[in-house]
């Protein structure tokens, strides 16, 4: 049989799929959080528990309101992205002129307060959300079985990754947010509501991570922590691709999903610090991350 | 600016430790400083505070006010801090509660690494740690003292218990999926070797880190293995997440699951579909018998769960220090550990229970094997026991002894 660095060539392939499930995860949360970075210049620290409001929607809407999962893909992030409006409009858009650490702060306050209010409700054993009926089952790749859920999460991820892209970069109302970024009273000075285009994007960037939730939610066990738990990881994504980037969040979210996935045939006992190393020689050799400016 | 973001990223990393307030009583008898202190040092938020966590202080104070509140004139009070499944966390909480807060007893102390340090703090400063929650053999071997004290469970029973029973139904190879700490380590080898010592083979393991993220991968390992059973040498969300990911990878069809530490919460979280017909050891089960249900039943009156093995284990602790600080007429840890090894111990929760010569507290434990959905006929209704493993056989016996006060 083919070898690939001494693991089978098929071990080695079904390991570099399962590598691209988890990158899209880290891709569309930090997705997210460099759209809101780029534009709010906030650190947003609450991401993960975004996330993690995202999966436990899913789970109420099914719980309360009966409703598959096909809708929570709808309601949750939109429930979540109204959560994110209030907070926007309520605390945050107070700490633009201030310094990073202030927003940051704030955030992680409210991180630390829902995750606490969802874990006194809930536990930390987890609920539990079953996979939808028509992505049940699994395909034979040849070298390996995919359950075709993993398969859609790949998909739908990417699609929302390079339409976010495409919208940003490529539109009119993309310009707008991109001028924004650049310089906020100029663009209003030509007009654009420039203070209504910065809460909808926190709540879109919000949405997103709910969104991430949502896919997430029938994998693993949902839980409060579970947002926590990946949003380090996210965070040292966000730095190796460089702040603010757009494409670069949604490339090295996908290549250390896949590098992640590497360590863990390799020498798993580091799969949970191979992120963080590349993280520290990115640091060193390209301050700015793999696709950031030098402001 | 970029230097500032990632201070900035790093500063909000930390997360400050609540710190409890100090208190100074006068003193009164043989009972230091006047009054009983009980620590319960556990994991409040992290993934195991289910199984421990709040519901352990709960316990801990019923056994206090089922007690009477005072031994020897003295009030007992409870006090309970989070010690994050962080060693230094654990170990600083440790030694502050023994050096300033007058704190005698720490009890639960769920987690092998913080086991393994606060066991330190304790010998040095000559009290007491009742540890309920960990389950890393090293606290009566590698790391043993007389100021600890292995309570309710540990790897070697649970290995004993469920290795054993899988190998003889036919399941003689093994793949491991290992929590990489302390922990997980010792309950890989323990199982190993009894696994082994009953003609069966172990062909791999796999070692992921505490609390991943997804299973997946590590999973997919074990399936190449082609090892008859998959053994989870790992806990709490952590296995729950494993189990859940080998049924969605269909590994459970050609290989069988064994969960070498499952406790009745993760059960409950994981739905019966899920979990059905898994075998497991436990030292404690709810619905076993009148008594149990007793007290599982008041237990649930104030958490709105039933206990875990940990929650029985850490009020039946609870009530035997306080019994033999009584009976002993101190409150000093030799004197009460001396006691406490000559008094009867047994109650609902240690059936046959003894403290043994090296700290190690034997009683009879449970082979049981989770029902089907079809089976369960009301809310908790979970398992069924299979056997009864007698006190005398369920731990290791002292003669394998590898404390070196021991070591023959």
């Amino acid at each position: 049989m083919t070898e690939i660095f001494g693991i089978p060539l098929q071990a080695f392939l079904s390991q570099l799929l399962l590598g691209l499930v988890n990158g899209s995860f880290y891709a569309m949360l930090s997705l997210g959080l460099a759209v809101i970075f780029g534009l709010l210049n906030v650190v947003n620290f609450a991401h993960g528990t975004f996330y993690m409001l995202g999966a436990f929607g899913a789970w109420l809407t099914l719980q309360y309101l009966g409703l598959n999962y096909w809708f929570a893909l709808v309601i949750s992030p939109l429930a979540v992205g109204i959560v994110g409006i209030i907070i926007e409009k309520t605390m945050l858009r107070w700490l633009y002129k201030l310094d990073h650490l202030y927003g940051l702060l704030l955030t992680f306050g409210l991180a630390l307060i829902l995750e606490g209010m969802f874990r006194q409700q809930f536990g930390v054993s987890g609920q539990q959300y079953q996979v939808p009926d028509a992505l049940r089952g699994a395909t034979n790749l040849g070298f390996m079985i995919l359950p075709n859920y993993r398969a859609w999460v790949v998909v739908a991820s990417l699609v929302v990754c390079f339409s976010t892209w495409y919208v940003i970069e490529r539109t009119k109302l993309g310009a707008y947010l991109r001028a924004g970024t650049e310089n906020a009273a100029l663009t209003q000075a030509f007009g654009v509501n420039v203070p209504r285009m910065v809460t909808l994007t926190y709540a879109f960037g919000v949405a997103l991570a709910a969104f991430a939730g949502v896919l997430a939610s029938p994998i693993i066990q949902i839980n409060p922590l579970m947002g926590s738990n990946i949003i380090i990881v996210v965070f040292a994504v966000v730095v190796i691709g460089g702040m603010g980037s757009i494409l670069g969040s949604i490339l090295t979210g996908l290549g250390l999903g896949v590098i992640e996935g590497l360590t863990k045939v390799f020498y798993p006992e580091a799969s949970s610090t191979v992120v963080f190393v590349i993280m520290a020689i990115v640091l060193l050799v390209r301050p700015a991350g793999l696709f950031g400016k030098e402001k | 600016m970029k230097r500032k973001l990632i201070s900035a990223l790093v500063a909000g990393a930390f997360a400050l430790a609540p710190v409890a307030m100090a208190q100074q009583k006068p003193a009164a008898g043989k009972i230091s400083d006047g009054v009983v202190k009980i620590g319960v040092l556990t994991d409040m938020s992290g993934l195991y505070s289910d199984l421990g966590g709040q519901g352990s202080v709960v316990a801990a104070q019923m056994a206090v006010d089922d007690f009477g509140k005072t031994v020897l004139g003295a009030k007992v009070e409870v006090v309970s801090a989070d010690h994050q499944n962080n060693a230094e966390t654990g170990a600083n909480r440790a030694r502050e509660w023994f050096d300033r807060q007058q704190v005698d007893m720490i009890t639960d102390v769920l987690n092998s690494g913080v086991g393994i340090a606060t066991g330190k703090i304790a010998a040095e400063k000559k009290k007491l740690i009742m540890n309920v929650g960990a389950a890393s053999t090293r606290l009566t071997n590698e790391d043993c003292n007389p100021n600890t004290i292995h309570y309710a469970y540990d790897t070697y029973a649970l290995a004993n218990g469920t290795g054993k029973a899988i190998v003889k139904q036919g399941g003689d190879t093994w793949f491991f999926l290992t929590a990489d700490y302390a922990f997980g380590h010792s309950l890989e080898s323990d199982t190993g070797n009894v696994v082994k010592a009953n003609g069966g083979k172990v062909v791999g393991q796999v070692r992921h880190p505490l609390n991943a993220a997804d299973f997946s991968s590590f999973l997919l390992q074990a399936q190449t293995s082609k090892a008859k059973i998959v053994g989870l040498a790992n806990a709490g969300g952590d296995t729950i997440n494993s189990i859940k990911a080998a049924n969605e990878f269909g590994i459970t069809k050609n290989q069988s699951l064994a969960g070498l530490l499952v406790f009745i919460t993760d059960v409950h979280s994981l739905g019966l579909n899920t979990a059905q017909g898994m075998l497991l050891t436990d030292g404690f089960y709810w619905d076993m018998d009148d008594q149990n249900r007793k007290w599982s039943k008041r237990f649930f009156d104030k958490m709105k769960k039933m206990p875990s093995m940990i929650h029985a284990g850490v009020y039946s602790a609870t009530m035997n220090y306080l019994k033999a600080i009584k009976a002993a007429g101190t409150d000093d840890a030799a004197a009460v550990v001396a006691q406490m090894k000559k008094m009867d111990v047994s109650d609902f929760f240690l059936r046959n229970g003894k403290l043994r010569e090296d700290n190690r507290m034997i009683h009879d434990m449970y082979l049981m094997q989770v029902k089907k959905q079809s089976e369960s006929k009301y809310p908790w209704d979970y398992y069924t026991l299979k056997a009864t493993i007698p006190a005398a056989e369920a731990f290791q016996p002292l003669a394998a002894s590898r404390c070196p006060q021991f070591k023959k």
